[in-house]
């Protein structure tokens, strides 16, 4: 069944991080940030979404590489802040 | 016993022949930079020793590269662009991630007698445009990832006659582009150096001012006796050191002490293509038995942050050195690596422009955590007054400055003779720092004598930001400050009054971060946003950049009419 969290997020990531003509799938357990992807000075962009299309806010401490660094991961976090 | 041995012995009888001495830089048959870095350490009889550890983003692939590797692939570089008609004094930039291929090509191309024009791989198209337009690059050597961003400019860059992509495989190459594979073309075991003297051009980096466009500085082959010396005596490399460097040479520290210094040195240096990421930092420096490491305050404070637990476990035994370069760092990440590493991180400070270390805390030498440190032996250093150019006495703040002289100091900014000229005054380089001496000759650093930013070590010009910000749809007015961060530093803070017809929002906001960092960098993007009415102007109608400065920082701005007069 479709993730539509999981969904939603990697149409963004794919929108603004990958570059034109680049060939990379974005999957659940693509490495985002440990494989290039995405910076660590674009996350705060990353997390302004999250907070933006979900309505929730990721304290500071929680947004950390290892936190971001997959879909997986992202759509987890987003999920507890959701639930909240 | 360290290699600089007592500061204070080094300071009283140092000249700069002794470093010269040390380097044989007199009997070499060549002042290229290149030489020293490959050539002549296989002639020292270091061709079998690893000069590169290089470990893949990913982190599950590990290659080595010998000192002879290291020559026989950057003149398959150099060949490659005398091949292409590339002249001594040509600007070619690279413009790659930190792959192995990076260092090859740096080396070659200075081997080929041009000038090596890195730039930062997170650099989107106006950044780049900006810089290789004015540097009038006339090659780029990039990989297939982040060709696009060349193709999308490469119109309006007359004098850009070569593409080349160094990690296409076996594609037929587009139009105007050449593929190039290090690896398929092979070893080259023969190339004829350029014949550089000491003020032969070398490396073109670029750097912001507060004004204006970012300005290159010109750096030439002389550098070498001092990168050779500082990374000597500061870094303390020795011959069974594993160095690591952990700056990208599309910034100084990644050239001056990510290739240049410690090859010419004959150290093995590791590589990894990954970013700040903690647990596979500590993996690494365990891995690869990591003994000097060089990285910034940014870096150290998120590991701070991080905690100690996961130091616990890693075994980091193998750390013999530390050193922190790219802004202040502060006494307490000096205390806290001390109590867990066992070891201080040293603080250094120099600049693009500086090429070298100036200021430094040494082995050997007390720490006042928090201070910058002594000048190096050799270099006159004086804080000033910003009136009359005097040395203030200890414990004022003041104007940073340096006397000219050492052998890494730039030659100019590229083309810009007049900002080049504004940088000295009375017989004094003014580093554009505010600082204090203290009584025992100690260097602190106070802040920025201008608007530039700083961020996580990088410097970032405000005017380039707005300009970025004023092509948004939405924005009619804005102003870029550094907001104090206790991670970064600095962050950038934009604060913008939006066109008539749209509204502040969250997703405004998103938009124009994402505009700007698609425009220039991430490092240029804001990290906040705050929409205003209106910006505070002086009289004759210019942004208050100051003003909202002093909001950021608490600090007392006072009358501001003056400011108002501006």
């Amino acid at each position: 069944m479709a993730d539509e969290i999981k969904d939603k997020i990697r149409e963004y990531v794919v929108d603004e991080y990958v570059e034109e003509g680049e060939e990379i799938e974005v999957k659940d357990d693509t490495p985002l940030i440990t494989g290039g992807l995405v910076d660590s000075f674009s996350m705060v962009s990353l997390k302004l979404f999250l907070e933006t299309e979900y309505n929730i806010k990721i304290p500071d401490e929680r947004a950390t590489a290892e936190a971001f660094d997959t879909l997986n991961a992202i759509a987890a976090l987003v999920r507890e802040y959701k639930d909240a | 016993m360290s290699n600089i041995g007592s500061y204070d012995e080094r300071r009283k009888d140092f000249d700069w022949g002794q470093a010269r001495e040390e380097l044989a830089y007199d009997d070499a048959p060549t002042k290229n930079i290149a030489y020293f870095l490959a050539e002549r350490n296989c002639e020292r009889g270091l061709g079998d020793k690893v000069a590169l550890i290089w470990e893949n983003a990913a982190g599950d692939a590990t290659e080595r590269f010998t000192f002879d590797e290291l020559r026989r692939y950057s003149n398959a570089y150099a060949k490659l662009l005398r091949g292409l008609g590339v002249e001594p004094g040509e600007r070619v930039c690279i413009f790659m991630d930190k792959i192995p291929d990076l260092y090859f090509s740096f080396v070659g191309i200075l081997k080929a007698g041009a000038i090596a024009q890195p730039l930062f791989s997170a650099f989107r198209e106006d950044s780049l445009f900006t810089r290789l337009e004015n540097a009038e690059t006339t090659a780029v050597l990039t990989t297939k990832r982040l060709a696009g961003r060349v193709r999308h400019i490469r119109d309006k860059l007359p004098a850009l006659k070569h593409l080349i992509i160094v990690d296409a495989g076996d594609a037929e190459p587009r139009e105007g582009e050449t593929h190039f594979d290090v690896h398929a073309v092979g070893p080259v075991e023969e190339f004829d150096i350029y014949p550089a003297d000491e003020e032969t051009p070398s490396v073109l980096h670029y750097t912001s001012g507060t004004t204006g466009a970012p300005k290159g500085a010109l750096h030439v082959h002389g550098s070498l006796v001092a990168q050779y010396i500082t990374a000597k005596w500061v870094l303390d490399i020795r011959d069974d050191d594993v160095y690591w460097c952990t700056a990208d040479p599309g910034w100084v520290t990644g050239t001056s002490y990510g290739i240049i210094g410690p090859w010419a040195l004959g150290a093995t240096q590791l590589v990894l293509e990954l970013g700040f990421m903690p647990e596979r930092w500590y993996a690494a420096i365990e891995k690869y038995k990591v003994t000097v490491w060089y990285s910034a305050p940014t870096a150290i404070r998120l590991l701070m942050k991080e905690g100690a637990d996961i130091v616990g476990r890693h075994d980091l035994s193998s750390l013999r050195h530390l050193v922190s370069v790219g802004e202040p760092l502060n006494p307490e990440a000096v205390i806290w690596s001390e109590e867990v590493y066992g070891l201080p991180f040293h603080d250094s400070f120099w600049q693009t422009e500086t090429g070298s270390i100036v200021i430094s805390n040494y082995p050997g030498m007390r720490i006042k955590p928090g201070s910058m440190g002594k000048p190096f032996p050799g270099m006159e250093a004086a804080v000033l007054n910003p009136k009359d150019f005097q040395p203030v006495k200890a414990g004022t703040a003041g104007l940073l400055a340096l006397r000219p002289g050492w052998p890494a100091m730039f030659r100019q900014y590229w083309r810009n003779e007049e900002t080049y000229n504004s940088k000295f005054v009375d017989g004094w380089y003014i580093c554009g720092d505010r600082a204090t001496v203290d009584e025992d000759g100690y260097y602190w650093f106070v802040g920025r004598d201008d608007d530039v930013i700083n961020t996580g070590g990088h410097l970032v010009g405000p005017f380039e930001i707005e300009s970025a910000l004023l092509e948004h749809p939405a924005v009619a007015e804005s102003a870029a400050v550094g907001k104090p961060d206790p991670v970064n530093l600095e962050v950038v803070k934009a604060f913008v009054a939006l066109k008539p017809g749209y509204e502040p929002s969250d997703k405004t906001k998103l938009d124009i971060i994402n505009f700007v960092r698609k425009k220039l960098s991430p490092i240029a993007m804001p990290q906040e946003i705050e929409f205003m009415d209106g910006m505070p102007k002086t009289r004759s109608g210019k942004i208050m950049r100051r003003l909202l400065k002093a909001r950021e920082t608490g600090e007392e701005i006072g009358d501001t009419s003056t400011l108002e007069d501006d």
